[in-house]
Order: structure tokens, then sequence, then C-alpha cells
């Protein structure tokens, strides 16, 4: 993972969910960069025409409520966007964030303090979350310790492979 | 101190004497489900797995054609043969294909691949409704269902418990949908994330099963990670028509800690209707029904209400009657058996003859995939368990979730309708 990221704010309202970030009509697809052209089709029609590679994804409360669909994490990464910034996530995205390496940060007063259109910079190792524009820093919340090893082993795969190792040469 | 239904279930599955609230365990898992949207995208993380050529146990594997089945266009038939091929491959046992399935949450507790006591997880949110059974269940996402079929187990954090206790008798045209979008409403669409929901009190004692599968599948719509009831005498002796396999009936410790108790007087609940664009946005039928909504589509179908009561109902209300002429009312069995009995019940008939276009079992219109996706400006009246912005076709489109009696009602009537004005014996 980059040690910095670096982009716009694209902000919206509490949960976000599956249905808009990723459609059902769309969900027969798997390759992540055709997943990222629908990114948030159903909140943000524009979005991906208007956003830049690296930009951020900042919202309320529930993030990613809903389905299940992996492909609602892999449409967002597929779009180009670094990372999303939210005050809070609904389970499931969470745990499917992890797994594919999407960068998440929790943090209600960064939300607060960010509006559409704010450079934001992003340090994923430590939850920094840095406002550019309005000069301003916050910290994510921390993950338990447990998730932190599966990210810094890379997500879930590198930790499966690991396991399987293990009960190979037992 | 006393462990809770869901806590009791983690602790046998991880091999731990007990387990308490957010503590991450490593648990062995019964069984693990994927259907043909998932399982794409898990078949592919799997193969780049080094070292994962087979799946843990190919009897403890589920996986079912459903979402875009029969396949929509070529890219929906490729991801179904996609998992047809691994199914193959790996001689997975329990591969539904179109036909011989329907939906993955009606298919797998008919098929007795559910039990009291057993730890499920599924590519799938719905997943939650196997709790329905008395087994803890959760949706999981592609890449952590890949690590599932590989080692036959998942990393899990213990979630806290909400205990919600349910009195009173439900009410003419009252139904389990009812009560659970009275509890969505109550919790909010975030109001149980990373918690369990454990159901308690003498109305659902006296539910059917399909009555608890309809409120544990809607678990997931308050954020919950699992949904779950207490077996009893119904549950034991419909797991046992089903499958000799053995299992462990758990009960929650008397002394059980929940993080909170909730109480539902159902005696006083009237038929409940969740309004656009969230499931928690619950209202009693009469406040809606007054305002006299046109209604474009009925859906009746899905994994919370695509089982055979519900055809019944909905066959009792429009016995003799035809829909009214300015919509279209659109029926998916939830799974084949589910078709064939209400084939040979007339109830297919019967619905039909009212004007319903009655599909092959599946998801079809309930993720807006295919076969009665909405339009611009179009509205529904649905089944379902969500009504989310786009969740049925159009992010133009408006979505209501009601039981299936209130659907029939408003199928009759052409706008949205409190089923308790129909001139009828109560279902
Ligand atoms: S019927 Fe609807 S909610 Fe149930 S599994 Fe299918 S798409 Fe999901």
């Amino acid at each position: 993972m980059e040690s910095k990221l670096r982009g716009r704010a694209h902000k919206y309202g509490k949960n976000v969910d599956t249905d808009v970030i990723i459609p059902g009509k769309y969900c027969n697809i798997i390759d992540p960069g055709e997943l990222g052209k629908h990114a948030l089709e159903g909140i943000d029609p524009e979005f991906t025409s208007r956003m830049n590679a690296g930009d951020v994804i900042v919202a309320d409360t529930n993030f990613g409520c809903g389905s299940s669909r992996e492909v609602a994490p892999i449409a967002i990464k597929g779009s180009g966007a670094a990372a999303v910034v939210a005050k809070s996530f609904a389970r499931i995205f969470y745990r499917n964030a992890l797994n594919i390496g999407l960068p998440i940060f929790e943090s209600t007063e960064a939300v607060e303090g960010i509006e559409s259109g704010d450079e934001i910079e992003l340090e994923p190792a430590t939850g920094i979350i840095r406002n550019i524009t309005k000069g301003t820093e916050f910290h994510s919340a921390e993950f338990p310790p447990f998730m932190r090893s599966l990210i810094d082993a890379g997500g879930l795969v590198p930790y499966v492979e690991e396991r399987l190792a293990q009960s190979a040469s037992k | 101190m006393g462990m809770t239904l869901t806590e009791k279930i983690l602790a046998r599955h991880a091999g731990l004497d007990t387990v308490e609230p957010g503590q991450i365990i490593n648990a062995n898992v019964d069984l693990v489900l994927a259907n043909e949207l998932s399982a794409a995208v898990a078949i592919g993380v799997m193969r780049k797995i080094k070292g994962a050529q087979r799946v843990f146990d190919r009897s403890r594997i589920a996986l079912v054609e459903d979402h875009f089945v029969p396949a929509k266009d070529a890219q929906s038939a490729s991801l179904a043969k996609l998992m047809k091929d691994f199914a193959v491959e790996q001689q997975i046992e329990h591969f539904f294909d179109v036909g011989r399935g329907g939906i993955e949450h009606v298919v797998l507790p008919e098929e007795g691949l559910v039990a009291p006591g057993e730890l499920i997880v599924g590519g799938d949110s719905h997943t939650c409704t196997y709790g329905a059974l008395g087994a803890f269940a959760t949706g999981m996402g592609s890449t952590d269902i890949a690590a599932a079929f590989v080692l036959g187990e998942v990393w899990l954090k213990v979630p806290a418990s909400i205990k919600i206790v349910y009195d009173g008798e439900p009410g003419r045209m009252v139904y389990a949908k009812d009560i659970m979008l009275r509890t969505v409403g109550e919790l909010g669409i975030d109001g149980a994330t990373y918690r369990a929901i454990e159901y308690h009190g003498t109305t659902v004692d006296s539910l059917s099963i399909t009555g608890r599968i309809t409120m544990a599948n809607m678990a997931i719509e308050a954020g919950a990670k699992n949904g779950i009831f207490q077996a009893d005498e119904k549950t034991i002796a419909f797991v046992k028509e089903r499958t000799d396999r053995p299992f462990i009936v758990e009960r929650p410790d008397a002394d059980a800690v929940y993080e909170r108790v909730i109480s539902i007087d159902v005696g006083s609940l009237e038929p409940q209707i969740a309004c656009p664009h969230t499931p928690d946005n619950v209202h009693p039928i009469s406040e809606i029904a007054r305002d006299d909504i046109p209604v474009d589509q009925v859906f009746i179908g899905s994994c919370t209400n695509g089982y055979m009561e519900d055809l019944r109902i909905v066959a009792k209300i429009l016995e003799g009657k035809r829909i009214a002429p300015s919509l279209r009312v659109i029926v998916n069995p939830g799974s084949q058996k589910v078709w064939m009995q209400a084939a040979q019940e007339g109830v297919l008939t019967t619905l039909a003859a009212a004007g319903c276009a009655v599909n092959t079992p599946g998801c079809g219109a309930c993720f807006g995939g295919h076969m009665g996706t909405l339009g611009d400006g179009e509205r529904a009246i649905s089944t379902t368990n969500r009504n989310y912005v786009g969740r049925m076709g159009s992010p133009k489109a408006e979505i209501y979730l009601a039981s299936p009696a209130t659907c029939a009602a408003s199928a009759l009537t052409g706008k949205i309708t409190d089923p308790r004005v129909l001139e009828l014996a109560p279902v």
C-alpha cells in the first residue's frame, strides 16, 4: 500500500448502500475496471466523469449497508478512488474493503471537517487524515490488532496461504 | 457469566468454553454457501491462493444458481457456467442449477442443509435467514467465502446480542413480515450493526418456521450480523423431516448478558409498510393507505416471502378476482419445490387467472436483476426486504415493502391498500 494518498473529496450523506454503489444489474460483471465505470451510479451518476484517480469518497454513517456484494468495494477501487472516509461502515462492507485492500478510514470529526472539493491527504499506516485545503488533521479509529495484522499481511489471501502452509507442515 | 445463544454456538465452533463480545475467534464452519455472483468472485480469489487446490469438504459447500437465472444475458450465463464448472471440478455435493433449486435461502432449509446449533457462512447478506432454525449464520463477501472454501473456518468478531421480546397475538392480516418491518423501524437500518439479534417471546414461539424465516431474513436490514431463534419442537420436527444428520440444540443461559432488551407489543400492531427509500422508513398501513398511492408493479417473492404460506395468502385474496388493470403483478415462487407445491394446490392457476405473471423460481425482480425491473418514475409494492434507491431497477423508481397480504390487497385496488379493508376471513 502506498504510504500517502492524495486527492479531492467527494462527499455523500449517510447510509450509502451497496445498491447505489453498484446497482444490481451490474453485479454480473467481475472486471474491476468495468465495474469502476458504474461506481456510485445510483447516487451520483456523474461521479466517474467528475472524479480523478486518487480522489477520496467521504460519507456519513453506515457506508456500504445492504448486500454482501464484494463488487461494491471492488467498483470503488476500480473507479480509481483511493479510499473511503466515513463516520462508520456497515459490517460486511468493512470486512470486504479490508480483504480486497481498499483503504478505509473511520472518523466522525474528519467527515465533519471535510467538504466536497477539499484536497485530502491520507496515511493508511497511521490512520492520519489531513484536510490540505483547510489545514486540519484528524485520526481514524484504530483497527483491532487482528485486523491490523490482516492489513499488514496484505489482505486475507496471504493470511490463508500462511494457514495452509502451517497445516501442511503439521 | 452466562452466554447468549450466539455466543454458545460461536464458542463451540471455536473450541472454547466461553467467548465474549468483541473477542476475535477462529471458528469451524458447518456449511459455506455461495450463489453465482458471489461464487464467481470467490472462485477467482481461490485460484490465486497458493496451495489451495481443493475445497475443505465437498459435502459442506452449497452452490446455488439464483440471481440471474435463467441467464438474462451472455455475461450472466458465463458466471453461471463458471460456478457450475467449479462444482463439477470440486465434486461439490450440493450444487443447485436452475430448475432444481431456487433462491438459495429458500433451498437450504428446505433441503435439510441447515440444522440448529450449526455455523453457516454465505456469500450473500441474507445468509442470516438460517437463524430461524437456531443456527448462527452470517453473510460475507467473496474473499471471505474463498477463505472458508479452502480452510473450512472463518475469523469472526463475537457480536454483542440484542434481545427482542415479542408478546401479544397478531391481529387480523398482521404477519411475521409486519412484525419484522416494525422491528427494523424501531432499530433503524444501522441499529444492530455488528450485533446479534436474539428473538424471544410468546409471539415468536407460536410463529411457523416460515414466519421465523421471514424475521431472521431481515435481521441484516437492521445491520445485524445474525438474527437467531431458539430451536423448539417445531424446528426439530422441520429439520428431522429433512435430514438425519445429528445436531446440537443450544440454549441461551439464564444469566446471559444482552446489550439491550427491547419489547415489542404485537397485539397492538397493525399491518406495516416500509416507504421509500430505506427499510426502516416503516409506518402503520393506515397512515399510508389513506393517501391513495397508485402502484405500477406488485412483486410477490424473494427469500423473505417466497414461501408456500405466502403464496397461499396471496391466492386466497386474489381467488376469483382480477388484479387492477393499471398494474402488473409478478410472482416468483421461492424454489422449485414451492413452485411444484403451488402448482399441485392450484395456487399458480389462481394467480395466473387473476392476471399475475408467474415466473420460474429465483431472485428475479427482487434486486433489479431481471424479470420485472422497474422503469423511471414507476412505483412498486413488494414482499421483498430492501427498498434502497435503484434496488429493483431505475434509481427513479419507488419501492414500498409489505406483507404478501398487503401486496395482494394493493394488487386488487391498484393503489397501496390496507388488507384489513378486504371483506375476507382472516387467512
Ligand atoms: S431473493 Fe432478493 S434478497 Fe433474497 S437472495 Fe435473492 S436477491 Fe437477495
